[in-house]
């Protein structure tokens, strides 16, 4: 609810490979239910994301009780989406889902570093929904839109796009090549 | 340092007084240098300092001159000095003594509450009269917003009749989230309020008529956007009406199927939404799903994208 001065997180708009690259998390604040970010290459600072793709795998990876992930494929790459006892709709749906078949994500996204010190990305589900091609397509135009908007900001003086030009030494040619081969796939016949 | 000395120096030569920039510098200095009082509480324990020198009082030195002229709706930050043409649509009783009038003020964009202090020393103002609101002072409180006259502020009666409505906006983005409260739901029958576990927070225990109504979040990925479906509009959108709904539920022996539903018709998807604003909601009139072809975009961000040489020169 909207009480005390709280306001919602927007659901940012990355393509998969871009959330690959992604390993910059951040608490603000200092307490532990101040909110956690993930910082992007082109300087998203995400609490939460949404994305629609095609869920291609799926597994229960849980013991005691259901913990489900699913591989949802862009076209850039893949995103690990997860639903556990704790996000009991989203479990339910991706239960219930036979890949392949396009999905939409709203959740919080997480890293994982592995025992190499590599970073993984993958995003704890909030909502999980199937949905249609078309709402897909849609979402690979607005995630170029919103993407091409963070790499003309990455030029500027904002904080976070500061922030992740340091920490990444982004390489913005490589992310406009990624937008540009994201639009080509859903672009008309 | 130097350009907070200038800029105190500049404000008080508008005023019409001189002070010497090295005599600013100097107390800064002290302040700031040998004191360690942070550069903003030193700068303004030397305007205090010179305020009081020259006999000027606080409230001439900090007030704007010119504030922006605004809409009612575009009052979207806490503490910011603007001026409004709006006509006052209703005076509430004052609940305090240090408040003179307070109550409502609208203007072709929509309506806000206003509170008008006794220590501004202001004119009264009259139901259904039209003024200029000069130099007011924005204040949110729990995401709402309101204005506040103070000693600053000005008020000129206007004679035009200001015309209080609000414009229907429109909204576009993807659906993110169907807040609790959605679905099948009972209402009051003495009041319309939404029942919580069958009680009315006014009229306590009652029986309650079954209403369908969506509560949901719209996200364009820059902002958020809280939108609200009445009965009408989600039996459209979402194909059963309440009659069904409730049959639904009946065999279930749950409501929550019918917000299962509608969330499987809704989440994830992308929406284009036309309505009234009302506090952070909008009241939605028409929804439709957003199927404007995208090949028109496409070309556009594919022109950008592939031709970086061009867009950095």
């Amino acid at each position: 609810m909207a009480d005390g001065g709280f306001i919602r997180e927007v659901a940012h708009r990355i393509f998969a490979a871009e959330f690959k690259d992604a390993n910059l998390q951040a608490r603000e604040g200092s307490d532990q239910y101040s909110p956690q970010y993930l910082l992007t290459p082109t300087g998203a600072k995400c609490n939460r994301v949404f994305i629609v793709g095609t869920l291609t795998e799926k597994e229960d990876m849980g013991t005691e009780s259901e913990f489900w992930r699913g591989r949802i494929v862009d076209p850039t790459g893949a995103f690990f989406v997860t639903a556990g006892q704790y996000q009991p709709e989203a479990a339910q749906v991706l239960a219930r889902t036979t890949p392949p078949e396009f999905i939409a994500v709203i959740g919080k996204p997480n890293t994982y570093t592995t025992k190499e010190g590599n970073v993984m990305t993958s995003i704890r589900a909030e909502s999980l929904q199937i949905v249609d091609a078309a709402t897909r397509d849609r979402w690979v135009v607005d995630t170029a839109k919103h993407t091409m908007a963070r790499l003309e900001k990455l030029k500027g003086n904002e904080p976070d796009a500061v922030k992740a030009r340091e920490h990444y030494s982004t390489n913005v040619e490589n992310y406009r090549a990624m937008v540009a081969q994201a639009l080509e796939s859903v672009r008309a016949q | 340092m130097n350009e907070i000395a200038t800029k105190i120096e500049a404000r008080f030569s508008e005023l019409g007084v001189k002070v010497q920039p090295s005599e600013i510098e100097t107390r800064l200095d002290q302040l700031i240098n040998k004191y360690k009082v942070p550069p903003e509480e030193a700068r303004r324990n030397v305007i205090n300092y010179f305020l009081k020198q020259h006999n000027i009082p606080k409230t001439e030195f900090f007030a704007q001159r010119e504030t922006p002229v605004v809409k009612v709706t575009d009052i979207k930050e806490n503490e910011k000095w603007v001026t409004l043409r709006g006509k006052v649509i209703q005076l509430w009783e004052s609940t305090h003594e240090s408040v003179s009038q307070v109550g409502l003020l609208g203007d072709e964009s929509g309506t806000i509450k206003f509170t008008k202090w006794t220590k501004a020393n202001l004119p009264q103002v009259e139901e259904g009269k039209s003024y200029l609101f000069k130099n007011v002072i924005t204040s949110e409180w729990q995401g709402q917003f309101s204005i506040k006259l103070n000693k600053t502020s000005a008020i000129e009666p206007l004679k035009e009749d200001i015309e209080v409505g609000s414009t229907p906006v429109e909204h576009r983005g993807a659906i993110v989230d169907i807040q609790s409260g959605s679905g099948l739901i009972k209402r009051c029958p003495e009041c319309n309020r939404a029942l919580v576990k069958g009680a009315c927070g006014e009229h306590g225990k009652v029986e309650g008529i079954y209403d369908l109504r969506v509560k949901a979040v719209m996200d364009d990925g820059d902002k958020v956007q809280d939108i609200l479906l009445n009965r009408e509009v989600t039996e459209a959108l979402i194909g059963i009406t309440i009659q069904k709904a409730k049959e639904m539920a009946t065999e279930a022996l749950d409501q929550s199927v019918v917000l299962d539903l509608i969330k499987s018709k809704l989440v994830g998807r992308y929406f284009i939404v036309s309505g009234k604003r009302l506090d952070r909601f909008i009241l939605v009139d028409t929804i439709s799903q957003d199927i404007k072809p995208i090949d028109e975009d496409i070309k556009r961000l594919l022109a950008t994208a592939a031709s970086p040489v061009a867009q950095e020169a």
